[in-house]
């Protein structure tokens, strides 16, 4: 059962790998010539005036909070679609009990303006 | 062939020849992808260009069509800069990343009834979570780069990621109550029966088309190309990148491309089945020649997915860029409450046992 996980595993190993194996021949490959002008960072044309990790909208934080509730939903629905065969009508009355109470908070943060982006 | 393999490595320890053939049949999937990869650029260049009435590359080999791999090569002989100010760790990190899940995910897509790495039960589960990691990659990218417009372009980029996560997870949860099962193999499978009439597609149509346009909005390609928005933020999360680096991020990005396209296919086209499997007489598929060629194959699983890439590359040479809060409208109030309400219709006409597709519920 669980020896079906190596190649998985195996392949995740081999997919980094492969990212730094090309980088490697890269540094290898390439010129190192770097000057000052050069590992500034990229602005349009003047030298940069401030740190570039400056502070950033707060909604890109709540879509983040948003993402977490509903991505938690769908791993809740995950074993109840996979069994929904099995345990019929009531099965799906619960999950839609379930999926109502989340639609009424997403209606909520709907008319509150937590989905507005202008 | 595995036999061969196992009697000529059988002075080593048992383990070690498994690790050996798994690793032999990963690199016969990777090679070709990274292949593929190449000649989709080219055939992007190629088919824009004549959507553009233009001619696309025509000087390296014929027709252009070495261009891919002079591309390669130059890439690998330009210097990688690392930016004075960034966090030169975590600035090499996020291309692995990317690339690591993009092409890791491919152990468990089945390319025909029995060619599948890992033929795991909880495929689709594993599909999900390690394409997540992928936001990572972009996030980490922007952020150590320490430069304004790799920040902002990783903070949209990343946002319209995880926004269409959730449409795409709706509309993978549909077809896991369609199949009944998180394994690809029996999710193809269950499409089984009158050809085509029988795909996922048909029943779970709308969640089919979400899920191929939260797949082109979740690789950053065009219409959803914010990210990237050569015009305003240059070149979004990966400004500060050259040379490999860079080449790995081009490489996820398509090899993500096509996974995309291949999941499309497996999970609403039936794979490897052909689409007339089931509705031609079992005599037709005795025909020497043709009639392996109409029935079920390899072949016709990579057909659906060069069809899937086909459109990706249409959309690009089609659509006019979304706005963000046109693309952040269309994942959370248009995706998400349809995929919901169909959730909940497709609930019943399982439970009823709608022919062709769940009559045998």
């Amino acid at each position: 059962m669980l020896e079906n996980y190596l190649p998985v595993f195996i392949f995740i190993l081999v997919g980094v790998v492969v990212g730094g194996v090309m980088i490697t021949i890269g540094f290898m490959m390439g010129p190192h010539r770097p000057d000052d002008e050069k590992l500034s960072p990229y602005e349009c044309g003047f030298k940069a005036f401030e740190d570039a990790r400056m502070k950033f909208d707060v909604r890109y934080y709540l879509v983040a909070i948003l993402f977490i509730i509903f991505d938690l939903e769908i791993a809740f629905l995950f074993p109840w679609a996979v069994v929904l065969k099995e345990i019929g009508m009531f099965g799906y009355a619960a999950m839609v009990v379930f999926l109502g109470i989340l639609v009424v908070g997403f209606i909520y943060e709907w008319k509150k303006g937590g989905l507005e982006w202008e | 062939m595995i036999e061969w393999i196992t009697s000529l490595l059988s002075f080593l320890p048992s383990g070690w020849v498994t690790v050996i053939i798994i690793l032999i049949k990963i690199v016969v999937i990777v090679l070709p992808l990274m292949l593929a990869v190449a000649y989709l650029t080219y055939a992007e260049r190629k088919i824009i260009g004549a959507m553009q009435v233009r001619l696309g590359p025509t000087r390296v080999g014929w027709n252009g069509s070495l261009q891919p791999i002079a591309d390669a090569l130059k890439l690998m002989f330009k210097e990688i800069i690392i930016p004075a100010k960034a966090s030169k760790f975590l600035f090499l990190l996020a291309p692995l990343l990317l690339i690591g899940p993009a092409l890791a995910a491919w152990a468990v897509i089945p390319f025909d009834a029995q060619m599948v790495l890992a033929n795991v039960n909880a495929g689709l589960l594993y599909v999900l979570a390690i394409t997540s990691i992928g936001v990572y990659g972009v996030i980490i990218a922007g952020w150590a780069s320490n430069s304004k417009y790799a920040l902002l372009g990783a903070m949209r980029s990343a946002a319209q990621i995880v926004s269409y996560e959730i449409a795409m997870g709706f509309a993978l949860v549909g077809v896991l109550m369609a199949a009944g099962s998180l394994n690809f193999g029996d999710i193809v499978r269950g499409q089984e029966g009158y050809g085509f009439v029988s795909w996922y597609m048909w029943p779970l149509l709308p969640l089919f088309v979400i899920y191929f346009i939260s797949g082109v909005a979740e690789t950053n390609r065009a219409p959803f190309d914010m990210a990237e928005g050569e015009s305003e933020i240059v070149a979004g999360f990966h400004v500060e990148y050259s040379g490999m680096p860079f080449a790995v991020f081009f490489l996820a990005e398509y090899a993500n491309m096509i996974l995309i396209s291949a999941l499309a296919s497996v999970m609403f086209l039936g794979g490897w089945l052909s689409p007339l499997a089931g509705l031609l007489p079992d005599s037709v598929f005795e025909i020497p020649l043709l009639g392996p060629l109409l029935g079920s194959g390899i072949h016709w699983f990579f057909i659906k997915i060069a069809v899937f890439l086909f459109f990706f590359l249409w959309f690009r040479a089609t659509f006019p860029r979304y706005r963000y809060d046109q693309i952040m409208r269309l994942g959370w109030k248009v995706f998400i409450p349809i995929t919901i309400v169909w959730l909940l219709v497709l609930g019943i006409a399982i439970l009823a046992g709608l022919p062709p597709w769940f009559s045998a519920a």
